[in-house]
């Protein structure tokens, strides 16, 4: 259920970036859709009432110095949390240069309807 | 762990950090130094041919950490990056003088090869996708390097569906991670000859076929190609064309899905209809063409058509169980266009540049009887252009003709008519080039131009030698089982792939 509407709100900027005609609604679109693969991923290591994913003096096995299997069933898992920074940071990037860009087509075309944005042909 | 593999992403990364310092007062030094760091890169890839290895970054071993893989195809990516790359960056030493901020152009341009090294190389699926957005994000700025109306809108458009494509793959690389618990190439692929493939492995299998023919630019994907190619600066046009489009979007297509899902009927027929269908569509709409970069673009999309169809067929003789010589016969022409390709493409964009650079203008109903004005360039333009179109002694005959023989022997004569029709149209569009810019009257305005010499010609007429030469790389048995085998084999040997990796550490 959390994952169909998870996907419906990736549809939904994907409809938006396709779309729209203004060109800040477009980026908006793409960050709706980022968002909607960041939760996905953050969704997939989520666990209803996990524990956070740090291994302390108590999860250990005081024989064997192995982790114990309760915590490894208990907890959250850390990876997906990993792969949402990195893709957070990366889409920072791609979303300051898309704004950027924005800022200086509207400085030449004094519009941001692509529409009318159209001197390449072909 | 003999092989320092991460020496390939670091030197460009390093280097392109470095540049920013020198600003305006250094440029001659930031130029050396970027010549010198895509020069070690290239000995470096001679260096590695025919070897292979696994690198485990950090000393972490897989599953836990990242790791770098290299193998046949890597080795023969890697090669035909740091040919282009040198020989554009070389272009770039005079050319970019016409742009302010060359320091910047520079590490954008190492970036991008930063990029593209960590994808060929990269064990891991979302090292691949970070790699993939790093060469991306320096493209989309290259692009819109010139920061004219044109160059920005062609940026923008380009931006939109590059970014929607990199979504995809994450969003792929997401379900994946879901269905197999692992990140690892190696460790996905035995997981899913474990398991065999479930509805959520199905649908990440499809957007990694959106996102990467997105990336590729194959035709039903295809609409930015020729805005944003012709709008860059031309040694970028010629990385882009060349190697951006194949290391992105074909090399990492046909690395996950021969050697990560396995190749299976449904994804060989995809692939090879992809592959005729921006063969047709690219051919037919660059005839009408009468910008020349833009020409070119859309000749981009179709020749590399022919590395997908290549690469199609070859998967799909192999799911079909059937003859694996006529599987790796396709595959060795499709990896030898790849190669062919790179070196062409990139050398007609650089004349295309040579040419911009002297006239000031792209159209070619403006030009004409440049051949005396322009000698190397003409020369070179006329080689490449022989190259791509398949003209015998020319490289691109050969991995057209191997092309052709599989196709026959594996019995889809069509695909062989249409490989032989689309070249026609190929001799077509670049026998138009040669009329219309070289060849006929001079007109009035362009009488006093001269030819760029320096640097811009050395790159040219060693991409030139290198279009000749090329077909050694077939012909002679003891060079051919050292670069290009190898890579067919990777391919071949599909799923394999997972026990290579992780028995070999």
């Amino acid at each position: 259920m959390l994952y169909a509407l998870c996907f419906l709100l990736f549809m939904i900027g994907l409809y938006c970036a396709i779309t729209k005609k203004n060109m800040v609604k477009i980026v908006i679109g793409i960050v709706v859709m980022e968002y909607a693969v960041n939760l996905f991923l953050i969704m997939l290591g989520y666990r209803t009432n996990g524990i956070a994913p740090i291994i302390g003096k108590g999860d250990l096995n005081p024989e064997t110095g192995q982790v114990l299997s309760s915590f490894i069933n208990g907890s959250v898992d850390p990876l997906p949390q990993a792969l949402v920074l990195t893709s957070i940071v990366i889409s920072l990037g791609s979303l300051a240069l898309m704004i950027s860009l924005c800022i200086r087509i509207y400085g030449k075309y004094k519009t941001f309807d692509i529409t009318k944005i159209r001197r390449l042909r072909g | 762990m003999s092989i320092p593999l991460p020496v390939f992403v670091a030197v460009p990364l390093v280097t392109a950090f470095l540049l920013p310092i020198f600003g305006k007062r250094g440029k001659r030094i930031a130029t050396l130094l970027a010549n010198l760091a895509t020069a070690s890169l290239l000995g470096l890839a001679i260096a590695v041919i025919g070897k292979s290895g696994v690198y485990d970054i950090g000393n972490w071993s897989i599953p836990l950490g990242i790791n770098l893989v290299l193998d046949g195809l890597s080795s023969l990516m890697l090669v035909v990056i740091s040919t282009v790359g040198t020989a554009a960056m070389l272009f770039s030493a005079r050319y970019m003088e016409q742009y302010t901020a060359k320091a910047k152009y520079l590490s954008l341009f190492l970036l991008m090869i930063t990029g593209m090294n960590g994808v060929v190389l990269s064990g891991d699926i979302f090292n691949l996708f970070v790699f993939l957005e790093i060469a991306s994000i320096a493209s989309y700025a290259l692009v819109g390097f010139g920061c004219g109306a044109e160059e920005l809108e062609a940026s923008f458009k380009y931006m939109v569906l590059g970014s929607i494509a990199s979504i995809f793959i994450l969003f792929a690389v997401g379900l994946v991670y879901g269905n197999t618990g692992s990140l690892n190439m190696a460790y996905i692929s035995k997981a899913i000859q474990a398991s065999g493939l479930n509805l959520g492995l199905t649908f990440a299998l499809s957007f990694f076929i959106g996102g990467f023919s997105l990336k590729a630019a194959l035709v039903p994907f295809h609409a930015w190609l020729p805005d944003a190619h012709p709008s860059a600066p031309a040694p970028i046009s010629a990385m882009l064309s060349g190697i951006l489009i194949e290391t992105l979007g074909i090399y990492a297509l046909a690395r996950i899905l021969f050697n990560v899902f396995g190749i299976s009927l449904h994804t060989g027929w995809i692939l090879v209809i992809l592959g005729l269908a921006s063969m047709v569509a690219g051919a037919f709409l660059a005839i009408g063409q009468w910008d020349f970069k833009r020409l070119l673009a859309y000749s981009s999309i179709s020749q590399v058509g022919y590395v997908v169809l290549g690469i199609g067929l070859g998967g799909l003789i192999l799911a079909k169980g059937g003859n694996p010589t006529w599987a790796s016969l396709a595959l060795l022409g499709g990896l030898f266009h790849l190669a062919n390709h790179s070196i062409s493409k990139s050398l007609l964009f650089l004349t295309s540049g040579s040419v911009e650079m002297s006239t000031g203008t792209r159209d070619m109903k403006k030009m004409g009887g440049l051949a005396a004005k322009l000698p190397f360039t003409r020369a070179t333009c006329t080689v490449a252009s022989a190259s791509v179109a398949g003209v015998p002694p020319f490289s691109g005959f050969w991995s057209k003709l191997i092309l052709v023989i599989a196709a026959v022997q594996a019995h889809f004569i069509w695909v062989a008519v249409v490989i032989v029709f689309v070249s026609l149209c190929t001799l077509i569009m670049y026998l138009k080039v040669q009329r219309h810019v070289f060849l006929g009257e001079l007109p009035d305005p362009l009488r006093q131009i001269r030819e760029h010499r320096g640097a811009m010609v050395v790159a040219m007429v060693s991409l030139a030698c290198l279009c000749i030469l090329m077909c050694l790389l077939v012909i002679i048995p003891s060079l051919r089982s050292s670069i290009l085998d190898p890579a067919v084999k990777a391919l071949v040997d599909g799923l394999e792939y997972s026990t290579k990796v992780i028995g070999t550490q």
